[in-house]
C-alpha cells in the first residue's frame, strides 16, 4: 500500500469511528434476536459476516421467528436491501476507474454508513485514494458489526429487555437520516417516506418501505428538482483541503 | 424458536446474503461505461437516504408494535434525539441522547 493510499484508509477509518459505537448496539440486538431464533453463535457470525445489513437481517429473522414462509423472510431481506441498488447507481461513478475485481469487493462492503461517508468525500476531495478510503470506512465497520452480533448471539438471552435495546434501531437510522435533509427535496422525501411507510406497514413483504421511499423521491423530486447546490461534505467538522478548519456556517 | 432445521435457515441466510450482494453490485458493474448520470436521476438518488431512512425511522418511533401510537415515551425520545442529530451531526450522541431520554421517560 502507498502512503497516499494508507492515509487514504486512515482518514476512511477515522471518519467512521463514531459510526461504529452505535453498530454495537445494534449488533447485539440482532445477536441476541438470533439466539432468540435458536441460532448458535457461529451461524449468527456468519450470517452476519454475508449479509452486513442488519435492518434485513433483523427483519428477516424476526419472520422466520413467526414461522413465516422461508421465501418470504428472504425476499424482505432483500427488499429491505434494495435501497442499496440507490447507492450502488449514485456511487458507481466514483468507481468506474477500478478493475471490475475491485469493483465486486467493494460492492460487497456498500451500506448506508460506507455509502454517506466515501460519496460525501469523493465529492468533496477529488483526489483522494478512493479504493483505500472507501475501505477504510467498510473493514472498521464490518468487523465491529460481524463481532457485535456473534457476542449478543453468545449472550444469548441474558440481556434484559428493560434496557430496550430494540430502540438503538431507529436512532441509528434517525443519525444517518438527518445530514441527509439538506433543502427542501430532502423535506418532502423524507416526510412523505415516512409517513408512507407508517402507512403502508400492512402491505405484504415489506414493500410498503419501497412504495413509500419511491413516491418520497417521486415528490421531492417535483418538490425541488434542483435542490441545494452549496452541498456541505458530510465529514463537516473535518479539515477542508487546505488545512484550515470549518466552523458551523 | 424456530421449527425450520439447520440446512433450511442456512440456505435462507446464504440466499438473502447473494440476493443483497446482487442488489449491490447492480449498478456499480452495469454503470461502467456511463461517463455521467443525468442530472435528474442524480438529484432522484440524492432524495433516496432521505426517504428510506426516514421510511425505517418513523414507522419504529410511532408503531413499534405495528399499531400508530403518538404519545409515547418512544416518540418523545426519537424527538429529543432528532434534536441532538441536527445540532451536532454525531451517531454516538444521537444514541446517547435517544436512549437515555428513552430509560428516564420510562423511569418515571
Amino acid at each position: 500500500m502507498t502512503s497516499t493510499a494508507r492515509s487514504a484508509f486512515v482518514d476512511g477509518a477515522r471518519a467512521v469511528l463514531p459510526a461504529l459505537p452505535a453498530n454495537v448496539p445494534f449488533g447485539l440486538v440482532v445477536g441476541v434476536a438470533a439466539a432468540n431464533l435458536g441460532l448458535d453463535p457461529v451461524t449468527a457470525l456468519w450470517s452476519a459476516a454475508l449479509l452486513f445489513a442488519g435492518a434485513a437481517q433483523l427483519a428477516m429473522m424476526e419472520l422466520l421467528a413467526r414461522d413465516a414462509p422461508v421465501a418470504v423472510a428472504v425476499l424482505t431481506a432483500i427488499v429491505v436491501n434494495l435501497r442499496y441498488a440507490m447507492y450502488s447507481a449514485s456511487i458507481a461513478p466514483y468507481l468506474q476507474s477500478f478493475s471490475r475485481r475491485s469493483r465486486l469487493v467493494l460492492s460487497f462492503f456498500l451500506l448506508d454508513v460506507t455509502y454517506a461517508l466515501s460519496v460525501a468525500k469523493f465529492r468533496a476531495e477529488g483526489s483522494v485514494d478512493r479504493r483505500a478510503y472507501y475501505f477504510g470506512t467498510a473493514l472498521p465497520l464490518w468487523v465491529t458489526w460481524t463481532v457485535s452480533v456473534t457476542a449478543g448471539a453468545s449472550l444469548g438471552t441474558g440481556l434484559p429487555p428493560a434496557w430496550h435495546l430494540e430502540f438503538a434501531i431507529p436512532l441509528l437510522f434517525l443519525a444517518l437520516l438527518v445530514p441527509n435533509v439538506r433543502d427542501r427535496g430532502g423535506v418532502v422525501a423524507a416526510a412523505v417516506g415516512g409517513v408512507g411507510a407508517t402507512a403502508g406497514l400492512d402491505v405484504p413483504f415489506d414493500l410498503g418501505l419501497v412504495i413509500a421511499a419511491l413516491a418520497g423521491v417521486g415528490l421531492g423530486l417535483v418538490a425541488d428538482p434542483d435542490g441545494a447546490d452549496d452541498e456541505p461534505p458530510a465529514d463537516r467538522p473535518d479539515r477542508t483541503p487546505d488545512g484550515t478548519t470549518e466552523g458551523e456556517p | 424458536m424456530t421449527s425450520l432445521s439447520d440446512p433450511i435457515l442456512w440456505a435462507a441466510f446464504v440466499a438473502a446474503a447473494v440476493g443483497s450482494y446482487l442488489v449491490r453490485v447492480s449498478f456499480i458493474v452495469l454503470f461502467q461505461r456511463v461517463d455521467e448520470v443525468p442530472r435528474l436521476a442524480e438529484r432522484a438518488l440524492e432524495l433516496v437516504p432521505a426517504a428510506v431512512l426516514a421510511g425505517l425511522v418513523l414507522p419504529s418511533l410511532v408503531a413499534p408494535e405495528g399499531t400508530v401510537a403518538v404519545l409515547t415515551p418512544k416518540v418523545a425520545a426519537g424527538g429529543v434525539a432528532t434534536v441532538v442529530a441536527w445540532r451536532t451531526e454525531s451517531m454516538a450522541w444521537t444514541l446517547a441522547a435517544g436512549m437515555g431520554a428513552l430509560w428516564l421517560l420510562l423511569a418515571v
